[in-house]
Order: C-alpha cells, then structure tokens, then sequence
C-alpha cells in the first residue's frame, strides 16, 4: 500500500464531527424524530427490498426445477433406459436368430436414436468441462462402438458362428462396463442439480423474515415512544405503516409456506417416485438383459463361486425390484423393501395401483423364469427359448408388462410431480413485487407519521 | 504321455482356481481330495504314469448301463460354444459338432437310437462336478486326460488328440509359439492350459486372459491382440469362423480328449469305449474319420487315423 493514506488525525476529526452533530440532533426531540423517521423508513426499505430479493431467487430455484432440472435429471435417466432397453433388445433379437422379430428390431433401433438424440441434446445444455460434459462426451464416444459390436453379432450369428454370441457378449460388457456407468454418473449429476435447486428453493427467507420482524419491532417501540409522551394513542402513518409491513410479513411466512409445502410434496412424492421407478425400470431391463444372455452365453462365463455369471446378475436385479432379501454385495445395500416397495410408498392415487399391477407382474416373470431355467437346466434348450422369448406365456411377456406398468406409472407420477410443483411455484406470483410496492409504502407511512409529529415543533 | 505327474504338480503350483473358461482347465491342487474320488470301484492308478490308458471295452451290462437303459435317455454333458465340437446352430438351434455325434454313437449303441440323448450345457468348470453328482451319464466336452481329473473322474480311451497351438492372422509375422511373439498381445482363456503355458514361457509377449476361448477371437478381429493361444481343437473352430485367420507352428504340448464318466460306473466306461473301438474302426470310411472330415479336416488338417488307444488291464 504506497498510496499516501488521508491523515488518521483529520478523518478521525471528520468522524467525531459527523457524531457530534448526530448526538447534537439526539439532544432535542425534533432531531430525536428525525432519526427515527429515517430509521424506521430505512428498515422498512430494506425489508421490502431483502423479500424481493430472497422470493425471486426462490422463484428462480423453482422456476428451474420444473423447466431445468428436473427434465433434465428425466432426460439422464431417459438415456440410461434407452441403452440399457437396447442391450436387452439386442440380447433379445440375437436369441432368436435368423426369426428375430420386426419388432425388437425395430425397439433396439428406436433405443438407440433415442439415446443419440438426448444425448445431443443433453450436450447442448450441459458445460463440456463439467463432470456430466465429461459423462457425455463418454456415452457419445462409446455408443457407436456398441453400435459396431452388436451389428458384428448379428452378422455372425445370422452365419451360425457361436463367434456371434461371443461378440454380443462383448458388446453387452462394454455396455455395463463404461457405457452404463457413464450414463449413470450423468443421471447422478443431473439428479444432484435438482435437489441443490430444490434446496434454493424451499429454504427459508430467514433474512427477510429477520428485517421483517425487526421493522414491525421498530415500529412498535416508535409507537409506544409516541405514546408514553403524547398520550396519543395512534399515529396513522406509523399505524399504517405497521400495517403495510405485517402484510408483507404474513404474505411472505404464507406464499413461501405454501410453495414449500408444494415443492416439498412435487419432490417427496412426485421427483423422488420418478427417481424410484426410473430405478425399477432399469432394474427390470437388466434382469431382463440378464435373464436373455443366460441363454445366449450358455454358461460361457461364471462367477468367481462357480455360477452362471448372468443367472446371478438376473437374481441381483429381481432382488432389487422386489427386495424381501438382502440385496447383494454387488450393491452394497441392505433393502428388504426393494425398489417397487419404495415406489409403491412413493405413488399415490393410480400411479400406486399400477406399481401394485408391476409387482405381481414381476412375481409372475419370477415363476415362469423358474421354469425356464429349469427347462435349460435339464438340458432343454428347445423347451425354455420359447419360455423367455415366446410371445406367450413367456417371461418377456411378463417383462414387457412391467416395462409398460412402470413407463404409465412414470406418467401418471410426472403430472403429480408437475401439479405439486406448478402449485408451488404459484403461491410466489407476484410476491416480490407485493413486498417491494408495500415496504415502500409501509416507508412512506412511516416518514409521514414522524413528519406530523415532527410539524408540532414547528 | 510320460513326465505327467511333473507337469500337473507345475501347472497346479503355477495356476491359481480360475472361475470359468471354455478351453482346457487346467488341473487344480486342491482338487486331488474332492468328494467322489473315495469308495470308488475303479481305483486310480496309485502313481500316475499314463492317464490315457482306460479299462478294457465289453458290452456286458452293469447297474450304469442299465440305469441308462430303464431311464430310455442317455444324459450327457456337452458344450455348447465351441464350434465343430459342441456347438448350438443359432439357425436351426439344434446340437452338432464332432463331440456331439460322439454321444449320439454312444446313444444308439445302448439304446438303440442315436436321438434318445438329453443334452446338458455344462460350463467347463461344471464337468466333473455334474459327473460325481450324477447328472449326467457322460461328458463328452473337448476334455482333456491328465493325471489331476483321473482321480476324480473315468475317462474312456482318447478319441482325440490335440495340443496348444498358436492362432495368428494370415500375414501375421508370429509363426509359432516361439520368439515370434515377443512384443506381441497374445491372449488366452482364464484358467486354461494356454494361461499357465503362457505364464511359464511367455517368450516376451504380453497376455491378456478373457472368460472363453471364443473371447479371443473377437479380441483378434478386434485388432486388440495378435495372436490367440488354445488349443488345436478349439483353434480350428475358430479359424473355421474366420477365414482370416490359421494355425500356426507345431502344437507345443500333447492332451488326449476322453469321454468322462463317474468313477464308479466301471461297466459304462467299458461300454463307451467298446463303441470307440467300433467308431475307429474302418479305416479311411470309419465312423470317427467319417466325423472327422466333416467336422474338422477343413482347419485341422493332416490326421490321417484316430489315436490308437491304450488300456491298463
């Protein structure tokens, strides 16, 4: 600091002068009045002006929420369904070889241009640098590759060659191994966007609140001031000046209670069951995966105990959907509820009879799976193909009803997310506004109240 | 096969248990004391010299042959992945290869009809297992006879003889297990006789293991290594699916495939090797080169006869 400082000695001679003259003004009532006025007014000012800022920030928070956040945390798990839906279509289609149905095709294609399509638009939206740039520039990297492999698959096995499950089981590890985990820790760092937003927004306006509290305060004591000393018992501009500010005190407690409460239940219930069943959804794809490249890996590849590497991932997934037992190591988690339990607490209205409807599709997918395993195991092959990808009395029968029960669940969860949330967001409207117009007025009150004591001096 | 003992006491010292693999397992240490090799009617020879040599052929029935025979069905273990030998025609989702026409000899023998067969798909390490819990009769899997599994298991006489061999790419400059490969990507199936192979003389090539034999050859086609090491039998199903690719060298080691069955079940192994001798017989027409051109010859060239078998009593 070479700046040559002002002499400590004359700007503590200004600041003694400047506090002077205040208590100068302190010593006779006029001057007293006069403090108090610009007090009163100042905080009153400042309340107004601390509620407008705090509720517009929170309507921003909410605002993204709904247009931002949340549909991009949807998008992310979007495209984690659509590539895990297209490493089942893939395993599916394969199994049936050279009759492979128009339709899986045609589901596997439509994942994948699903998947491209969000993909591009997920980058657009999201900075390449951040942790979901990086995510993305992943999936988008590796998608083709997938792509590739699953088309290799195809072809060698459309020629017999057992070269074709190989590959098709190459394609699917490189799916769970990099493909699905990127698009994972993408829907993890789109979901952590939402619940900061959701924090933004439902928290408190405990500053605003603070000034509020301390203007009606100041406010009352000026009151009861003028009062002991005139025995007047009002004061209009400071009674309506007390007036403007309690309104925009109850406003703010009550359009802030009641879009928390909003928010609070689109995410308790409506974001937190969209994350749920976005889970079951996954969690059924993969048992489904599973449940197929069993048939195709044929006991190719084994866990470190000797069993059959995709018949354990397929009891993995199911224990996740339907709980009931300890969920495996390869979670890390205890859950005797399961993912369709939380979902069925987390759903209301019809949302919760179609999660009830999914769960004893799942029971019935479990029973015929039994069958079919069972089939295989006792060396009929012939019998239990027809058992997982059969169009009837198949487990993908089953599999393709819980899909659908989960996707209309997802609906019906998004409009109650979109309700709760709307709603909301609308006990904000025109609060901002309302605190700033009324704390203004509350000040211009409160300036006049004093003036009219400040004329009898006069 | 002489000097056996010593390569499995190496092999089991420098393998650990690896899970799964489509290619040979390699013996495992700890195996020696598995359930099943105890109060067994055939008894394993005390010192292992020549674990091909298998028990005399009769066709007399005993209590296995006639558990077949009640049951109407032959059950046997099969793969289905390897290609020319066990393997499930993604078209017509039907059996086929040279182990399969194998059991089916076996089948019609006993029963009469080549088709009253019920295939299990067991996963290599599932072989002997599915053999001393009695789920099946036979294994008929591109397994290998060593000194380890006759503990464990009664094979027949050897149906096949094959060897670790070297898979490159046509124009590749690896030519053999050899000094060829240094500086290369090789790669092998995890648990296999290839791996500990490997391990043992890598001649300064890296590896890289993966779950199947068949793995491999998508890592070849891949560009993500140079050369595949399994062996000769499963090599061929694999350049039969790529016509890119060919052996390469001499096989560098010697395993004789067997039938495998239970220990006790002494009159089905004489049995099964009573319709060896027939399959062998005929010369350039018998039934085993019949198999043979049909399934093998085309990437297996130059076998001219099966090999002769051997017995020990």
């Amino acid at each position: 600091m070479s700046r040559a400082q002002p002499d400590p000695g004359e700007r503590r001679a200004a600041w003694r002068e400047g506090l002077d003259r205040l208590r100068a003004a302190a010593t006779t009532e006029p001057g007293r009045l006069r403090v108090i006025g610009a007090a009163l007014a100042a905080l009153l000012v400042a309340f107004g002006g601390v509620t407008a800022w705090q509720v517009t920030s929170r309507a921003a928070a909410a605002d993204a929420v709904v247009t931002h956040s949340q549909p991009l945390s949807a998008d992310a798990a979007d495209i984690y369904r659509s590539l895990a839906d297209a490493d089942t279509a893939a395993a599916t289609g394969f199994l049936a070889g050279g009759r492979e149905p128009r339709a899986v095709r045609q589901r596997y294609e439509n994942d994948i241009s699903v998947a491209a399509r969000l993909l591009a638009e997920a980058a657009a939206g999201t900075d390449a640098d951040a942790p979901a740039g990086r995510q993305i520039a992943t999936l988008t990297e590796q998608l083709p590759v997938y792509t590739g492999l699953v088309e290799q698959a195809r072809a060698a096995g459309r020629q017999g060659l057992p070269l074709g499950g190989a590959y098709l089981r190459y394609a699917s590890d490189r799916m769970r191994e990099q493909l699905l985990p990127a698009a994972q820790s993408l829907y993890v760092a789109e979901t952590l966007r939402l619940e900061s937003d959701y924090d933004d927004a439902t928290a408190w306006p405990w500053a605003a609140l603070a000034t509020g509290v301390a203007a009606l305060g100041a406010l009352g004591w000026a009151q009861r001031r003028t009062y002991l000393r005139t025995h007047r018992v009002f004061n209009h501009g400071l009674v309506g000046a007390t007036a403007a500010a309690t309104v925009t005190l109850l406003w703010l407690t009550a359009g802030h209670g009641v879009a928390s409460a909003g928010l609070s239940s689109s995410r308790d219930h409506g974001a937190r069951a969209l994350q749920v069943l976005n889970e079951a959804r996954i969690a059924s794809l993969q048992a489904r995966g599973d449940e197929s490249l069993t048939l195709v890996a044929r006991g190719a590849v084994l866990t470190a105990e000797g069993e059959d590497a995709y018949e354990a991932g397929y009891q993995d997934e199911m224990q996740r959907l339907t709980g009931r037992v300890v969920v495996g190591e390869r979670h890390g988690e205890t859950d005797t509820e399961g993912l369709l339990g939380r979902a069925r607490s987390l759903t209301g209205g019809p949302g919760r009879e179609r999660t009830e409807a999914v769960l004893r599709d799942v029971t019935e997918w479990q029973r015929r799976h039994r069958s079919a395993r069972a089939a295989d195991e006792s060396g009929y092959y012939d019998r239990a193909l027809p058992e997982v990808i059969g169009e009837k009395n198949s487990t993908g029968e089953m599999f393709d009803r819980v899909d659908a029960g989960l996707r209309q669940a997802l609906v019906l969860e998004q409009k109650r997310f979109r309700t709760a949330a709307d709603d909301g967001r609308g006990a904000l409207t025109g609060l901002a506004a309302g605190a700033a117009v009324l704390a203004l007025l509350g000040a211009t009150a409160a300036v006049l109240g004093v003036g009219r004591r400040l004329s009898e001096y006069r | 096969m002489t000097g056996c003992a010593v390569a499995a006491a190496t092999v089991a010292v420098l393998l650990p248990y690896g899970g799964g693999g489509g290619g040979r397992t390699a013996p495992v240490a700890a195996s020696r004391t598995a359930p099943g090799a105890r109060d067994t009617a055939v008894r394993a020879p005390a010192t292992c010299t020549d674990p091909e040599a298998s028990l005399r052929p009769s066709t007399a029935d005993g209590p296995a042959v006639r558990r077949v025979k009640e049951r109407g069905r032959l059950i046997a273990g099969v793969d289905q992945n390897s290609y020319r030998w066990g393997y499930r025609d993604p078209a017509t989702g039907e059996l086929s290869g040279f182990d399969i026409d194998l059991v089916r000899a076996v089948a019609k023998a006993i029963l009469g009809d080549p088709d009253k067969v019920t295939f299990l798909a067991i996963p290599t390490n599932q072989r002997i297992p599915a053999l001393q819990k009695g789920k099946v009769d036979i294994v008929v899997r591109t397994m290998t006879v060593n000194c380890d599994r006759v503990r464990q298991v009664a094979f027949s006489t050897a149906y096949f003889e094959a060897g670790q061999q070297v898979l490159a790419p046509k124009g590749s400059p690896v030519t053999a297990f050899d000094d060829s490969l240094r500086g290369k990507k090789v790669c092998t199936a995890k648990g296999s006789t290839g791996e500990s192979e490997l391990r043992r003389e890598a001649h300064g090539a890296s590896v890289l293991t993966v779950p199947n034999q068949l793995d491999c050859l998508v890592r070849l086609q891949l560009g993500q290594v140079d050369a595949v090491v399994t062996d000769s039998a499963l090599a061929a199903g694999q350049a039969a699916q790529d016509p890119s690719v060919r052996l390469v060298g001499k096989p560098f080691t010697t395993e004789s495939y067997g039938v495998a069955m239970n220990l006790r079940d002494e009159d089905l192994v004489r049995r099964v090797n009573a319709v060896l001798e027939d399959y062998r017989r005929g010369g350039g027409e018998s039934p085993w080169m019949l198999a043979y051109r049909k399934w093998l010859a085309a990437d297996l060239k130059g076998i001219t006869a099966p090999p002769e078998p051997k017995y020990r009593d």
